[in-house]
């Protein structure tokens, strides 16, 4: 793990990944929930504002969501 | 107030149904059945003389002191072994039994050396008030014959010692160790004349026998025979203050026994509801920090961390702070700004530093410890239960059944609660203990585990849902109470996916390592043996799916029917004494206090209302996310209260390069700890002593701590922080935590009902206490869930991240031992060092001979993230592939081999697996070494001008 947005985007798939098992769709509305709900803004935002590569697709989800909802840039 | 002991009613209270009247000595008594005439003369005041008995004891009936004449029974009966019985006629006090009596005493005191007025006990000597009480006068038996004087006393241990010939072999040590302790480390050696106290062999002494040193024989002992060092040295104390241990969860209260300002000893009080009289060696012993040389008592500034500090005075030392803090919020905003609340410190102490972090600087970057201990604990359990704590008080273990402990070891961690739960073990509950180590629950005398299940690290949720398979296919599931306390869809949803074949023992077996019969029969037993109840600690939650299990461990308990009662429930452990209260307290960045999440508006606006200032409503930075920040440079200052980040956290290399980064370091501590290498102020702390406020235990008991001497550095640590804040403009003005608690009691509804009056009425208080639950709630979930119905949460075993191969074979897991706590700041300090004095890595035989080390050889401990050395003990208590060691000592440093790998929710390090390489070493490592110079250059105080 290096450098803060490969640490993020770790996290966000750490979290992902426990919440796959109850499928895409509300694994992505819990990811996306989780991530605002505990997450500090910056962190948020940084996630948000990076590249989507390797992010998982739930996690992926999770963050497009976060877009559409947060912004809070 | 005049010194007196605590009152002995000489046999232990009865609980029963009916009561019993009698008249002793003309006096008409009523009392439980059962009780003992002794304990019933005690309780209407009339004491009957006795040697061999004390209520924390069974009675024993062996010295014949305690005769009473009772009518319709012929000749005399011991009191402390007869029970009341209706209308009983008692006569304590007659002719026949005064002479019985001073014949009895005549004996003892024939053996015994008469030097009373030098001897450490006096005027506080059961043998010499009972002499006095019989009215001996004389004794015929001179000290020609046979006797005990002159015996060597056993100095071994650091705290107490034993003088046999002041030995009356009354045998209440024994039996203090068997029944209240449980160590079972005493015998009487031999018979008749010749017995005689033994701390096991022959050639034993107490520091090398069994002995845990918890003092409980010592508490017992009716003469000077076994006594506190302390009391020799100092005198015989001359009053006593109610207090709470500062060490672990449990919350032992002990008197502090005082002579002028010197504390004389620390003795487990009878009355405390955590303890109940008990106590274990840091407790009771280990207080000699609080005057080591090492304790810094004058602020200390420096412009940075490669200068030598410089002592200042108060105010200009929270002028400089207050400097550097306007600078960094003026050039990076508020969002620079955060704090670290302590465990280790007073509810009122950590409400006020996350008070500050909010309301003064202005962000919610306010973590505490927890964050690498329990928050799991805080997530899981709010989101299955509704409130993150534990379910039950202590005294709920003794309804127990079946006894589960996963990933904790109380014997070391929480003894006192080790030793209630191991008197329920050997009334007959079954235990199961689910650990990769084999810890000493699992066999210890009288004890033995029912099922052992020495997982492979990291498996805790794939055993939690195995045990779960066994419980739904073999139809064990109590659904009745499921369909009525929980959310049945839910329930019906977890069932399915536990049931699925892939996760059953057999196929799970393969990753947890556990043989499938053994988990069969430990799902059986907890399912099905009665009152069950779970013990968990950091082996759970210190895991990349520690909340994952927490939940995975309720789901299981509420599946079995086995909450709101005594006798069941889910139980954390927690570490420092005041884990539960710094959590309750709002110290994590996405909560105020009770658990209330910062972006509810309702709840932010009646603090704003309170504080009078406008709050962030977005969550903060956690512990290492802000350590992060500080590297990438949008996190600039940081007041640590009472922590050691440095040493507690994980990957330490990471931890440092993010101190380093900051431009203001605040560090408010009793020692210039690891972290104030990096730091830029220092300002003394306060130990328990010294401070008045409260802390809440394991158990969600709130305790008065109070101050029984005077502060070494002139402040409390409250007003310190009050002064910091002050410093800011905040016009903060208490005058006592007393005022700090009414503010918490009005903001926060589970303490709407506690108050530091009422504390000192009461004792202690279990919160939730507030118009629902105006006494508290010894158990929780009683009538349903504080979040409604119980919520079942799926959760699927991920394997952590941290893999082992070729280059790193072994996997770390890191713990603790009773005689050293945490970082062990403190207990390094005292002679606790005696039992521990370096950390060490415990390895298998098989690894052990395959590296070619031996017993006490240096090892290289290296791991993807960084290297130590340290020495090995060669011990079967690891399986296989596994090693274990502690962090108490920095010279290890065994975080820096731990990872930045945490839980999904929470952030809580994995510190309790690590892949790791074991090789042999000729001494510490470059990096040790390179630590130990860096420490010595960042701890030089400048000399003072002119000197
Ligand atoms: S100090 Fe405790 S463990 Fe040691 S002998 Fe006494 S009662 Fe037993
Ligand atoms: S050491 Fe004390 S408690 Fe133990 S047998 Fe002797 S007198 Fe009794
Ligand atoms: S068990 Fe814990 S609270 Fe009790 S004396 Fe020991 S360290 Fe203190
Ligand atoms: S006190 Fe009853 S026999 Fe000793």
């Amino acid at each position: 793990m290096s450098g803060t947005h490969d640490r993020l985007v770790y996290m966000a798939n750490q979290i992902a990944r426990n919440f796959a098992v109850q499928g895409e769709t509300a694994a992505i509305a819990a990811t996306a929930r989780h991530i605002h709900d505990f997450w500090d803004p910056r962190m948020r935002d940084a996630i948000m504002a990076g590249e989507d590569a390797g992010l998982s697709d739930i996690a992926a989800g999770a963050i497009a969501r976060l877009r559409g909802t947060l912004r809070s840039g | 107030m005049a010194y007196e002991p605590q009152a002995d009613f000489g046999t232990p209270e009865v609980r029963a149904d009916t009561q019993v009247t009698l008249t002793i000595d003309g006096r008409r008594v009523t009392v439980p059945e059962g009780t003992s005439v002794m304990r019933a003369a005690a309780e209407c005041g009339g004491a009957i003389p006795s040697l061999c008995a004390t209520d924390s004891l069974a009675a024993f009936g062996s010295c014949r002191l305690c005769l009473v004449e009772v009518d319709g029974m012929r000749g005399t009966t011991a009191s402390c072994t007869t029970p009341v019985a209706q209308d009983m006629i008692v006569r304590t006090q007659t002719p026949r039994l005064e002479k019985l009596r001073r014949g009895v005493m005549e004996l003892y005191i024939s053996d015994h050396p008469l030097d009373c007025l030098t001897c450490s006990a006096n005027n506080d000597c059961e043998l010499q008030d009972t002499a006095a009480e019989v009215g001996l006068r004389d004794v015929r038996y001179g000290y020609a014959g046979a006797h005990h004087l002159g015996q060597q006393p056993d100095l071994s241990n650091p705290y107490f010692l034993f003088a046999p010939d002041k030995c009356i072999v009354c045998s209440r040590c024994v039996r203090a160790c068997d029944e209240v302790q449980g160590t079972l480390a005493l015998s009487v050696e031999a018979r008749g004349f010749a017995s005689k106290i033994s701390a096991g062999q022959r050639a034993d002494d107490f520091l090398s026998s069994d002995c845990v040193s918890c003092g409980a024989c010592v508490q017992a002992c009716p003469t000077s025979a076994l006594m506190e060092k302390s009391v020799k040295a100092h005198g015989k104390p001359e009053r006593a203050v109610i207090t709470t241990c500062a060490y672990c969860g449990v919350g032992c209260t002990f008197r502090a026994e005082m002579r002028g300002e010197q504390l004389v000893r620390m003795v487990p009080w009878k009355d405390g509801k955590a303890n109940r009289g008990h106590s274990c060696v840091k407790g009771r012993f280990a207080w000699g920090y609080a005057h080591h040389q090492d304790r810094i008592t004058t602020p200390m500034i420096r412009e940075s961390i490669d200068q030598p500090w410089r002592e200042v005075s108060w105010d200009e030392a929270l002028a400089f702070t207050a400097g550097r803090i306007s600078a960094v919020k003026a050039q990076h905003g508020a969002r620079a700004l955060g704090g670290i609340t302590s465990s280790r410190c007073t509810n009122e102490e950590t409400f006020l530093v996350q008070k500050l972090v909010r309301a003064g600087f202005g962000s919610n970057n306010v973590d505490t410890c927890a964050r690498v201990c329990h928050s799991p604990t805080g997530y899981g359990l709010k989101t299955t239960f509704g409130t993150s704590a534990g379910t039950q008080d202590f005294d709920s273990v003794m309804d127990a059944d079946v006894i589960v402990v996963i990933g904790a070891n109380p014997t070391d961690a929480h003894p006192v609660f080790a030793s209630r739960m191991k008197r329920r073990l050997r009334q007959g509950a079954q235990l199961i203990v689910i650990d990769p180590r084999r810890i000493d629950l699992v066999r210890s005398p009288h004890v033995k585990a029912a099922h052992h299940l020495p997982l492979q690290p990291g498996t805790n949720v794939a055993v939690m849902t195995a045990m779960a398979h066994v419980i739904v296919t073999e139809g064990l599931a109590d659904e009745d109470f499921v369909r009525a306390r929980c959310d049945w869809d839910e329930y019906q949803d977890w069932a399915r996916f536990v049931s699925a074949s892939q996760h059953s023992p057999k196929f799970l077996e393969a990753v947890t390592k556990v043989p499938a019969a053994e988990l069969r029969a430990a799902a059986r037993l907890y399912a099905t043996g009665g009152n069950a109840a779970i013990y968990y600690g950091l082996g759970v939650t210190e895991h990349s799916q520690g909340s994952s299990t927490v939940m995975a461990i309720a789901n299981l308990a509420m599946a079995t029917g086995n909450i709101g009662r005594a006798g069941v429930g889910v139980n954390p452990l927690r570490g420092q004494n005041n884990v539960q209260g710094a959590c309750d307290m709002g110290s994590f960045p996405h909560e105020l206090s009770g658990y209330r999440h910062i972006s509810d508006a309702a709840t932010r606006r009646m603090f704003e209302q309170d504080w009078g200032v406008a709050l962030d409503p977005e969550p903060g930075l956690r512990i290492p996310n802000m350590l992060d920040a500080a590297i990438d440079g949008s996190f600039r200052a940081l007041y640590i209260q009472g922590e050691d980040i440095l040493q507690s956290d994980p990957n330490t290399r990471h931890v440092a390069a993010g101190l380093a980064a900051m431009d203001c370091v605040i560090v408010h501590d009793l020692f210039l700890n690891e972290t104030a290498n990096f730091a830029h102020v220092f300002l003394p702390g306060s130990t328990f002593l010294e401070k008045n406020g409260t802390f809440t235990n394991a158990e969600r008991r709130i305790q008065p701590v109070r101050k029984v001497m005077e502060t070494a550095n002139g402040l409390e640590d409250w007003q310190v922080t009050q002064a910091l804040a002050n410093a800011l403009g905040l016009g903060w003005a208490y005058t006592h935590p007393a005022q700090i608690l009414d503010e918490i009691a009005r903001l926060t509804p589970t303490f709407a009902g506690v108050s530091w009056d009422r504390l000192e009425r009461e004792a202690s208080l279990q919160w939730p206490v507030n118009d629902q639950f105006p006494d508290g709630a010894p158990v929780m979930h009683v009538d349903g869930f504080v979040r409604g119905k119980g919520h079942f949460v799926v959760t699927d075993y991920m394997p952590t991240d941290e893999k082992t191969g070729p280059r790193y074979p072994l996997l770390l897991t890191t713990g603790r031992i009773l005689s050293q706590y945490n970082v062990g700041a403190q207990t390094r300090r005292t002679a606790n060092t005696a039992w521990h004095p370096e950390d060490v890595l415990e390895i298998h035989p098989l690894d052990a001979e395959n590296r070619g080390l031996k017993e006490g050889d240096w090892a290289r401990l290296a791991s993807r993230t960084g290297e130590t050395s340290l020495r090995v003990s060669v011990t079967d208590r690891v399986a296989p592939g596994v090693v274990y060691t502690t962090f108490h000592h920095p010279e290890t440093q065994a975080n820096v081999v731990t990872t930045d790998y945490s839980d999904w929710a929470t952030n809580c390090p994995e510190y309790k697996v690590t892949a790791v390489q074991v090789t042999p070493s000729n001494g510490p490592s470059d990096w040790q070494e390179d630590y130990a110079g860096l420490t010595a250059r960042s701890r030089r105080i400048a000399a003072e001008p002119g000197e």
